[in-house]
């Protein structure tokens, strides 16, 4: 067989392989105990889902989740709030399935991460030791890196809306009360950022709503990057068809500086003048990532990990999983979800001295709607080779056009991927 | 599938089965398991994507087959069905067949 020590080694990383030569550190913490302890931070899709296949494939795991809000809101489908067809109810949701599950649910804020002693502290007080930490905080929107932007935004005059929450409901009552023959002015950040197809589908459908609603009005896209970074025919078949002369495309055109008293946006090249203003900044690997010291990639941007445990290339025994992380799978909640999939059966494998799958496969789906009865979506599958990391399948890819039977599939996509991760 | 992976694939599956309780090895429980994102959890669907709980293991396979060949026609599942393996098909088949 293939699966050597070597390969093992490339595959586990420093930290399994002081399990595998079953020395006193990781490896045998796990043992001397009646029980192994993982501490996942975060209960968005990569987090909750973690946390939910470590007890169901680690069962004599202890699972602990710290999540500072009580509820989960979905970023996937937000877009769909903005437009008027799902309500902040629809896109909210609890975490009691999973303290029924056994999962240990702490609300609480993650205010330091000691990796040498593998303790997590809270804003609460509580220090908490574990085995292994999964980290599954969803990325930190840098507001500090447009000009003005936190103190319009702290005035209420500018949103990104790109973490699902009190932002989407304040940028749908926002474009509720634009009058007809208002402009809409929203950005999309320079590549990579949360969910790349994301800002199109806003674009969409907020279109889809002025339509209706007040149809003299203007969005204007500002975009960071040269050409639409996700679905391109999808998208601009839509603007074409579904929303001609509504929709002002402008590529390369990352806003540099908001002004909340004058409604303006400035790029490199003009000042945009706004009724509503959602501009998205660009991100980072989430606050915890840094506490970690795991902002390890060259810009001290995101997180360079072991993709077949998802365990931090530099920080043994600490895992990312979701946004934060550095590759070329797309940022996505269905990815998170397939990200903590691999990582909870390595962690079980880990944990047991046993060695991880070493050749994981893991797959994206992503449904995007372009109007309130119509969508299309992009599909991957990606199987990890070691040396190479995930390598994109062929005949994968995107649709051109949207249509209902993907709406509807949309929709189920949402109801099922959220009872999967919270159920 | 080239024979080195084969071969992996053979001696992983040969571990994981001396290692863990349950039927299906690791590799098989985390892609059935990623299934469940559109399909529901356990594989019943809450939402109009089929359930797949249950589902004939000869039927499962060759649906996936078909879906990888062009065969079937349906929409997203061709561009997913083309990313894994006749090996794989099997043993995801085997495992939904096994879920009630």
């Amino acid at each position: 067989m293939t699966l050597n020590r070597r390969d093992f080694l490339k595959v586990s990383g420093a930290g399994a392989a002081v399990t595998l030569a079953g020395c006193a550190t990781s490896g045998s913490t796990a043992t001397s105990k009646t029980k192994a302890h993982v501490v996942v931070v975060g209960a968005g899709f990569g987090g909750a889902t973690c946390a939910k296949y470590l007890r169901t494939w680690g069962p004599n795991i202890d699972v602990t989740l710290i999540e500072p809000n009580d509820k989960f809101v979905s970023c996937p489908i937000s877009n769909w709030v903005l437009a008027g067809m799902k309500s902040m109810d629809d896109i909210t949701h609890g975490y009691d399935n999973l303290s029924k599950r056994g999962i240990k649910m702490v609300k609480d804020y993650v205010t330091g991460i000691d990796p040498a002693k593998k303790v997590v502290t809270t804003k609460g007080g509580a220090s908490i030791s574990y085995d292994r930490l999964v980290l599954a905080p969803g990325v930190e929107v840098l507001t500090g890196s447009v000009k003005g932007y936190q103190e319009a935004e702290a005035a209420g005059k500018v949103v990104h809306a790109w973490k699902a929450g009190p932002q989407t409901a304040h940028l749908r009552k926002q474009l509720e009360a634009m009058p007809d023959g208002g402009v809409f002015v929203m950005s999309v950040p320079t590549a990579p950022y949360r969910c790349p197809p994301g800002p199109y589908e806003r674009a969409c459908l907020v279109a889809s709503y002025f339509k209706k609603a007040k149809p003299k009005s203007k969005i204007i896209l500002l975009d960071g990057n040269p050409d639409v970074a996700s679905k391109k025919g999808l998208f601009m078949g839509a603007w074409n068809e579904l929303y001609a002369g509504m929709i002002e495309y402008r590529p390369n055109n990352a806003p540099a500086a908001v002004d909340g008293t004058k409604m303006v946006v400035s790029t490199e090249f003009d000042d945009v003048k706004a009724d509503v203003m959602n501009v998205v900044p660009k991100q980072r690997a989430g606050e915890v990532c840094g506490l970690a010291g795991a902002r390890n990639d060259s810009t001290g941007t995101w997180c360079t990990v072991n993709l077949a445990t998802f365990e931090s290339t530099t920080v043994p025994n600490v895992h990312i999983l979701g946004d934060s992380v550095l590759s070329n799978l797309p940022k996505s909640g269905h990815m998170a979800t397939n990200h903590a999939k691999v990582c909870a059966a390595a962690i079980v494998e880990l944990l047991a001295g046993r060695q991880p799958d070493p050749i994981p496969v893991v797959a994206n789906t992503c449904y995007s709607a372009v109007s309130d009865t119509t969508a299309g979506y992009v599909a991957n599958v990606f199987r990890f080779e070691a040396g190479k990391g995930y390598v994109t399948q062929p005949d994968g890819g995107a649709t051109s056009k949207g249509d209902e039977l993907n709406f509807a599939y949309a929709e189920s996509w949402s109801q099922n991927i959220w009872a999967e991760m919270l159920g | 599938m080239h024979k080195k992976t084969t071969l992996a694939i053979a001696g992983f599956v040969g571990l994981a089965l001396s290692g863990i309780a349950g039927a299906a090895d690791i590799h098989t429980q985390v892609i059935a398991s990623t299934c469940m994102s559109c399909h529901g959890p356990g594989g019943k669907s809450v939402g109009a994507a089929p359930s797949i709980a249950g589902l004939d293991k000869d039927y499962f396979v060759k649906a996936m087959q078909d879906y990888k060949s062009g065969k079937r026609v349906g929409t997203i599942m061709k561009k997913h069905a083309a990313g894994y393996t006749d090996a794989e098909f099997e043993a995801m088949g085997a495992y939904f067949a096994g879920l009630k």
